[in-house]
């Protein structure tokens, strides 16, 4: 998996999250109390966003190394990283069309919700989440520019690049296999 | 009167709109949200349950009966306030009045009887009819005040004369304080005794005549609720065989299970699962599995599951793969997401077979149902809406593009209105007659007589 789509992948985790989330919360003032069911189907969505938003990071950082030409590129708007080269959007996009625009906003938004998230972790006792730091995850929040690749529009992705993120990435990422994550977004 | 024998696909047999009950104002008040539609078993009386708590029952037109065309009237018969809200003061918690099932009894004497339940206590109906109405007592006038003793001269026995026929409905029975959980299913025995309750944990054997004690027959709750992985979504007693019943589970399992065995049904005679489709994982492949409804067919052989995006058929002789799959909006698997979001990906639709288990009906969204027909293989789309409901106006059949080009009257996926769902859904038990519940109206159709 490229750091892009890694990327990606985390940002779509990470939105999930927070939705269930505060679908977990808004159930406890619903009339008739908490429903069992509902709750028990909205943990393990939450359950699947964290282990995905975890081994995307992770592979993220295993990929993060990019070849210093394109560190000139990373202040650009964040729009730009969904804006992917043809043959690796091509698996993804019947699935991105299909899902509503909130998965391409900016971090701005995402900046929130992430810094929501991170307190929400701790409360969330129905799904004991795992305090589990990964490296260098836990040091770089996302929504500060980060030393990632991003590309320009038309951009070609250096071939190296998912060669030696697979390579890297080790356990997790074959945990994380592709025909899992790419469906569900 | 035509029966529901053979397809209803064949002779190009169409459906036509008879009657629509409820209120016209797009403006729905919650408490006129219909939560279950239940046929009797002659077909006779059609039960209505809401979130109100309220149930109102529907009687066939006998007279027009015998008019083909005609026979798919139904008239109010009886309407009444079956559940109240209430509070756990121990919890905190409100406990819904909202009516989530009702089962009809089979008709033993003059009354008929149904069973009602809400989140936590099941109540048991008895509805009368009465036409006559005594008169001429000795010591009350007509209006019920007590005459005076010094004006009575005379004696005599009061007569039974006719009366404008009234409708009663009396709680019988109140079958409370057994359910931790919310109960989901209600399911009458065919020993004509006993009944079944299921909550997201348990299921409880009730005998009819007794409400202060009954006995839990299957309990899945793990000794530590942080090990909870599935829950009880439905369950059903076999039609014919009093010792078997289903129960159906959020991952998709449906277990069978013989109450000769053991007093505790925990294990399970039979299993029927079948395997995942590894290319069809998502995130949300767990909450699309799991099974919102299990019916099984008339004759016993079979049994019907729902979940979200299909229909499957079993047989009960088969545990490892359903006999038949049917997609019902197979269109939304892409857009699982922002079904979420909305909260679609939660709605529980029923589903349910015709009289001869040839034909099974469920419903979708934009008020569509959809029909299955097992034998000709062929299936159809048709929708409950107000401008299609001239008297007999021919339902016309609809199609919804998944993609690419939409033809001429097609509807594409982004304009369906996810708020017009068809949850529920009921077949007449012998004859070609359907109701189905729209958010607050109830449609009745019939097939078209040439």
């Amino acid at each position: 998996m490229s750091a892009t789509t890694a990327m990606e992948v985390n940002a779509e985790a990470r939105r999930i999250l927070a939705v269930s989330i505060s679908k977990l919360y808004a159930s406890r003032t619903q009339r008739g109390g908490l429903r069992l069911h509902r709750s028990l189907l909205l943990s393990m969505v939450m359950r699947s966003a964290r282990d995905i938003y975890h081994s995307s990071r992770e592979c993220e950082e295993l990929c993060g190394a990019p070849p210093t030409s394109e560190e000139a590129m990373e202040t650009g708007p964040v729009e730009q990283t969904v804006q992917l080269p043809e043959p690796l959007t091509e698996p993804r996009q019947p699935a991105a069309s299909a899902v509503e625009p909130p998965s391409e906003e900016p971090d701005s938004g995402d900046e929130g919700s992430d810094g929501e998230l991170a307190e929400d972790k701790e409360n969330m006792s129905p799904t004991r989440q795992s305090r589990k730091r990964r490296g260098k995850a836990a040091a770089a929040p996302d929504f500060l520019p980060s030393k990632r690749a991003r590309l320009e529009p038309g951009e070609e992705r250096h071939a190296a690049l998912p060669t030696s993120c697979r390579a890297g990435a080790g356990e997790s990422l074959a945990a994380l296999s592709l025909n899992r994550v790419i469906p569900a977004f | 009167i035509a029966g529901s024998h053979g397809s209803v696909f064949e002779c190009d047999m169409q459906w036509c709109f008879s009657q629509v009950k409820g209120a016209i104002d797009d403006d729905v008040a919650e408490a006129d949200i219909i939560s279950t539609v239940e046929f009797n078993h002659t077909g006779e009386l059609l039960a209505t349950g809401d979130k109100g708590g309220r149930v109102v029952i529907f009687q066939q037109e006998i007279e027009n009966k015998n008019q083909p065309q005609f026979r798919s009237e139904y008239n109010v018969y009886s309407t009444f306030q079956s559940h109240e809200p209430e509070f756990d003061y121990l919890k905190s918690l409100e406990i819904e009045e909202k009516i989530n099932k009702i089962r009809w009894l089979p008709q033993k004497n003059a009354a008929q009887f149904l069973l009602s339940t809400n989140d936590k206590t099941i109540k048991l109906w008895k509805i009368s009819e009465r036409d006559k109405r005594p008169e001429g007592y000795n010591l009350k006038e007509e209006d019920g005040r007590y005459k005076d003793p010094n004006t009575i001269t005379g004696l005599r026995v009061p007569v039974l004369i006719p009366m404008d026929l009234m409708v009663e409905a009396s709680p019988r029975r109140v079958f409370a304080n057994a359910h931790t959980y919310h109960i989901n299913s209600i399911s009458v025995n065919s020993d004509d005794e006993t009944y079944l309750s299921a909550d997201d944990l348990r299921i409880n054997l009730w005998n009819l005549e007794i409400t202060d004690r009954s006995f839990n027959i299957v309990d899945i709750k793990p000794a530590n609720m942080e090990e909870l992985t599935e829950v009880i979504t439905a369950a059903e007693f076999h039609p014919l065989q009093c010792n078997t019943f289903v129960y159906s589970s959020s991952k998709g399992t449906i277990r069978l299970c013989d109450m000769r065995a053991s007093a505790l049904c925990d294990k399970h005679s039979k299993l029927f699962e079948e395997p995942e489709d590894p290319s069809n994982r998502s995130f949300f492949s767990e909450i699309i599995s799991s099974i919102s409804d299990v019916k099984f067919s008339h004759n016993g052989r079979y049994m019907m599951t729902r979940d979200y995006l299909s229909v499957k058929i079993w047989d009960l002789n088969m545990e490892n793969r359903p006999v038949e799959t049917y997609q019902v909006h197979e269109y939304l698997r892409s857009k699982l997401c922002s079904l979420y979001e909305n909260d679609c990906i939660f709605d529980k639709f029923e589903c349910c077979w015709n009289g001869d288990d040839s034909v099974v009906m469920t419903g979708s969204y934009n008020n569509f149902f959809r029909m299955f027909d097992r034998g000709q293989r062929r299936d159809m789309t048709l929708e409950a809406s107000r401008e299609n409901s001239k008297p007999m106006q021919v339902l016309k059949p609809r199609k919804v593009c998944a993609g690419g080009k939409r033809k001429k009257d097609e509807i594409s996926v982004d304009s369906l209105d996810f708020n017009k769902k068809i949850l529920h859904t009921a077949w007449h038990p012998q004859d070609n007659i359907i109701a189905v519940a729209t958010t607050n109206n109830l449609y009745i159709f019939q097939d078209k007589v040439n």
